[in-house]
């Protein structure tokens, strides 16, 4: 089942000579324990597509739908609930608060939804763990290294019952050892359950999707196919 | 891909069998390059003719599964020059996905970024493929995962040669309205360090 649906999806800003198409008609569908990566160039939309499709943007026209509820029929409050409870968002930049510890800064979204801060904790200490960061709890994102912050930023999109992990260049300025430890986490959040969509520039992040979509001037022009592995090992392996 | 140098290397470890060679080789190279056992005794014999290596047990003239191999001094003295030998890395002649796309500027009806698109749809399906191998299996095993890498990179390449080229298109369409045909290069230039 589609956890995550765009149905004709337009986004327009400005009016008349100044109007800008941001997206144009998109229509995209992300499964329950799926990836998708959407590549394009700078500009193209995807970006937008990610705040629209995390309801931090309403569409010009068009339907989104998460978890099989229209977006479009919320109250801004049901909204704000939708993504305290079932959306996690991942930024190029981190965005961990500065004055809170890593687990305070996963457990926060917990506890800003109404969970006991004792309850709160421990959630966010058991994400910590699975991604490798129990021992750097207690430490502040500025002892943290680049690496280690975005770690938590993830452990803060996938804490408590979260279905859909959005992230826009997740893997930021990190290097490719670092940006392949934060592909493994989205892929395993995927693997648990998770839809994810990963918007990205970079086509070794974005093959780590089960599908690629390539967005260009707001449109969704093209998709991969799903993969097989078996396909690469016949290709190098001929017998 | 020098099979001669590996098995230098393989037998620089110690002497070695000519089907044990074979494992060992495409053990180390992530079972990523397979090697048919003709072309390893083929390759020791050569060797041997070249004093780079010497047989071991029997004296026959064909190599057979139950000969050992070892590594002379000569041979040695050839492995570490190779290890330091810049490999040839000088762009091909004619590498034919430039000469699609340059040809694709020329074709009237043809839109270039769609065949832009469609070889960087497909490089990206490659990658995914090694991705999920990657996933499955490279934590294990040290090799594997750097033969992965090495491939990934070098897609990696061309993909964000088909995005730089896709810029290209759009700024010179822009910046000329209407779109002349691009010339081709008129001079060959020679890229690459001469060897």
């Amino acid at each position: 089942m589609s956890y995550l649906e765009l149905h004709d999806v337009s986004k327009t800003y400005g009016h008349d000579a100044t109007e800008v198409h941001a997206l144009a008609g998109v229509n995209l569908a992300v499964d329950e324990g799926t990836m998708v990566a959407v590549m394009g160039p700078s500009g193209s939309g995807k970006s937008t597509l990610l705040t629209i499709a995390g309801s931090l943007e309403d569409p010009t026209s068009g339907e989104v739908a998460v978890g099989g509820a229209s977006l479009s029929g919320m109250s801004r409050n049901d909204k704000a609930r939708l993504r305290r409870r079932s959306i996690g968002y991942v930024f190029q930049d981190f965005n961990l608060l500065p004055g809170l510890s890593a687990a305070e800064n996963v457990s926060l979204p917990l506890e800003l939804d109404g969970t006991a801060a004792r309850k709160a904790h421990a959630a966010g200490m058991a994400v910590l763990e699975e991604l490798g960061l129990a021992d750097r709890a207690e430490h502040f994102p500025d002892e943290l290294s680049g690496g280690e912050r975005q770690r938590v930023a993830i452990a803060r999109a996938v804490v408590g019952e979260r279905h859909l992990l959005l992230a826009d260049e997740p893997s930021g300025a990190l290097d490719s050892a670092n940006g392949e430890a934060v592909m493994r986490l989205v892929l395993g959040a995927c693997r648990r359950g998770m839809a994810a969509v990963v918007v990205t520039h970079d086509a070794q992040l974005a093959s780590w999707a089960d599908r690629v979509v390539f967005i260009r001037d707001g449109r969704i022009v093209d998709q991969t196919a799903r993969q097989d592995v078996d396909d690469i090992l016949a290709r190098t392996r001929p017998s | 891909m020098s099979v001669r140098h590996a098995l230098l290397a393989l037998l620089s470890e110690g002497p070695k069998y000519g089907l044990q060679l074979r494992q060992e080789f495409e053990a180390r190279t992530g079972e990523v390059w397979p090697l048919n056992v003709g072309q390893v005794y083929t390759t020791l014999q050569r060797l041997e003719r070249d004093g780079l290596v010497a047989s071991e047990g029997e004296d026959e003239a064909e190599a057979g599964p139950q000969k050992g191999f070892r590594i002379t001094p000569e041979g040695e003295q050839e492995l570490t020059d190779w290890l330091r030998t810049p490999p040839d890395l000088s762009l091909p002649p004619r590498d034919e996905l430039v000469i699609k796309v340059l040809v694709a500027m020329r074709v009237p009806g043809v839109d270039v970024r769609e065949v832009i698109q469609v070889h960087r749809r497909y490089v990206v399906e490659v990658m995914q493929q090694w991705t999920r191998l990657k996933e499955n299996e490279a934590q294990v095993d040290l090799n594997f995962a750097l033969v992965v890498d090495a491939e990934l990179f070098r897609l990696d390449a061309v993909v964000r040669w088909l995005d730089s080229t896709d810029g290209r298109l759009t700024r010179a369409s822009i910046e000329s309205t209407p779109a002349a045909p691009a010339a081709m290069p008129r001079q060959r230039r020679r890229v690459g360090t001469p060897r």
